[in-house]
């Protein structure tokens, strides 16, 4: 029988009780949250296990979520996918963004490597175990962390380009 | 371990000291890249050399990072799309339609079968033309000019059918939110139909140029190989990986654009070596063209865009004439169109493999965050591992083979 959402969430929940929370479905993915101090073993499990055999680490990416509390403003999200099955799966992890801290998965993924060093060089998060983790895309002088929403698009200076013509704010240009 | 994080100048200067006053053996760096006529893109690599042998290497991207992520928060909907055609612009068409569907997903638009079809032949012919030069210019990199010359005009003639379509050949922007901006004229249909009559027959001279030639065979064949778990565990998708041995491709393992109605077949390797890679693109092409000729001869009858007014452009004789039309068409070019608050990770199959966007919205006419997840970024961080330990010049071909397109690279 072919691994349903409901299996995964119940195995999951069976092992790591409180640490991961929220199991919903968004267009037919199971997405879950889970605690940064766990998401470590949570990835080693859902690779590792004859059951659920996530096999494939897809995606690795921050997040800025600049409205929230400061415990939560910043996020990685774990793409994974079981090849047997065909079952993808979203792991979100929520970080406070004074000490962004989470354990690098690179010992289970290498494919985790690059992606990352772009989630530090964007969001600053820092991935605990990484053995390389300095800038990828940025310049390695550069001293703000670029995809964070504090961080404007442009240059502040520039008088050319009002996006407040075009109906534009700050929040929703 | 922090030894990695000076920049490999650095580090290899230090090696180069302590081996030389270990037994006099001069190594030496080259920096191949970034522009480099073997990199094809601007990317760097900084390779230790004994010799011609590769000691070690450490890749240098970002020399064309455009901040597309950063852009695309600050972008109504339709405005990505041109940023998707830099990914990788040897098959932009591939890139447009992934964007458009992940939008589509995250509206929940329904898209007609004609529309799916037609998408389906645009995005086989970018990845003819994505292959055609890779397999080209690993010809080319082994010295063989000739047969590069001689398919690339039929790449020029896929661009003629994109040019047919959408105006542009090689950053296309092609379609719309729902469908096709016009629909194609007869001329496409021609051209399209001039290219599956010309092109077998010269696809299958430059195979018979290269395929089983006793040169080029020993330029590839046991060079640049990783194991198929190696490759798993790297994150290979595509040819890269299906040549290693792994028959898993997103047009099967989930199937977007009505791929489930074509019959056609996923090559794979055995070695995932250069020559296992050169041949399972070739192969491919054999299968897009397959693929190609499915969807022409099943072509529905129907609309080349769906009926989603909130987001399709109306008539342009409506908007001068037509007052509806006009707020219609003023409200989809400002952005201002309804978003639902939702998350989605849409992947296809893209020339070099999984392409996928990872939208975020939260209702404002902009993503609240858009990431790439882009093939060339994730395999080309193998590199290194593949090439350490062998000559220089299988590196170059390792580089050509693995088909790193520099604006994937970086985004």
């Amino acid at each position: 029988m072919a691994l349903d959402n409901i299996t995964i969430q119940k195995r999951l929940q069976e092992s790591f009780n409180d640490s991961v929370v929220n199991f919903h479905e968004q267009h037919g993915m199971l997405v879950l949250e889970a605690t940064s101090d766990k998401v470590h073993d949570i990835i080693k499990f859902l690779k590792e296990d004859s059951e659920l055999n996530f096999n494939f680490l897809t995606d690795v990416c921050g997040i800025n979520y600049a409205e929230e509390v400061e415990s939560r403003q910043l996020a990685v999200v774990y793409h994974m996918h079981n090849w047997f099955d065909n079952v993808r799966i979203r792991i979100k992890t929520y970080l406070n963004i004074k000490s962004p801290t989470v354990d690098s998965v690179t010992d289970l993924f290498k494919s985790a490597n690059w992606q990352e060093r772009e989630t530090y060089d964007f969001y600053g998060i820092i991935f605990k175990g990484h053995p390389q983790l300095k800038r990828i895309l940025n310049m390695d002088t550069m001293e703000s962390f670029p995809l964070r929403k504090d961080h404007p698009m442009e240059d502040g200076g520039r008088t050319d380009k009002d996006d407040r013509f075009f109906g534009r704010t700050v929040h929703n240009c | 371990m922090s030894n990695l994080l000076l920049p490999p100048e650095e580090r290899y200067a230090k090696l180069i000291e302590e081996k030389f006053q270990e037994d006099g053996t001069e190594l030496q760096i080259l920096n191949l890249g970034p522009t480099h006529p073997a990199t094809h893109g601007i990317f760097q690599n900084i390779i230790l050399l004994d010799g011609e042998k590769v000691i070690d290497g450490e890749g240098t991207v970002g020399y064309i990072h455009r901040a597309f992520e950063k852009i695309a928060e600050n972008r109504p909907f339709y405005q990505i799309n041109v940023l998707t055609d830099r990914l990788n612009y040897c098959s932009s068409p591939i890139n447009n339609t992934a964007w458009w569907m992940t939008v589509e997903k995250a509206l929940g638009i329904e898209i007609p079968k004609r529309v799916q079809y037609m998408r389906v032949i645009i995005m086989e012919l970018a990845r003819i033309a994505d292959h055609i030069i890779c397999s080209s210019v690993m010809g080319v990199d082994t010295g063989a000019l000739t047969g590069f010359l001689y398919v690339f005009q039929y790449r020029e003639k896929i661009y003629e059918i994109f040019e047919e379509i959408s105006g542009a050949r090689l950053t296309t922007n092609m379609g719309r939110i729902g469908g096709f901006e016009r629909d194609w004229s007869p001329k496409v249909w021609q051209l399209i139909e001039e290219f599956l009559a010309e092109f077998p027959a010269i696809w299958s001279e430059f195979e018979g140029l290269l395929t089983r030639n006793r040169i080029f065979m020993d330029r590839t064949i046991n060079v640049g190989g990783i194991s198929a778990e190696e490759a798993i565990n790297f994150g290979f998708t595509g040819p890269n990986l299906r040549a290693a041995g792994v028959d898993y491709d997103v047009r099967v393992a989930t199937p977007y654009c009505s791929y489930e109605d074509f019959e056609f077949e996923i090559p794979v390797g055995t070695n995932g070596d250069c020559y296992d890679r050169f041949c399972v693109r070739n192969a491919e092409i054999w299968e897009s063209m397959k693929i190609i000729r499915q969807a022409i001869d099943k072509m529905p009858e129907g609309p080349y865009h769906a009926d989603v007014p909130d987001y399709y452009l109306p008539p342009k004789e409506d908007v001068y004439t037509n007052m509806e039309a006009l707020i219609y068409h003023f409200k989809i070019i400002m952005g201002e169109v309804p978003v639902p608050v939702t998350e989605l990770y849409h992947p296809v199959e893209a020339g070099n493999g999984e392409l996928g966007f990872y939208l975020i919205t939260d209702g404002s006419r902009t993503p609240y965050r858009l990431h790439f997840r882009r093939p060339c970024f994730i395999i080309y961080q193998a590199y290194n591992d593949i090439v350490r330990g062998g000559m220089l010049s299988d590196a170059i071909i390792t580089l050509s083979s693995l088909n790193i397109i520099a604006g994937e690279l970086d985004a």
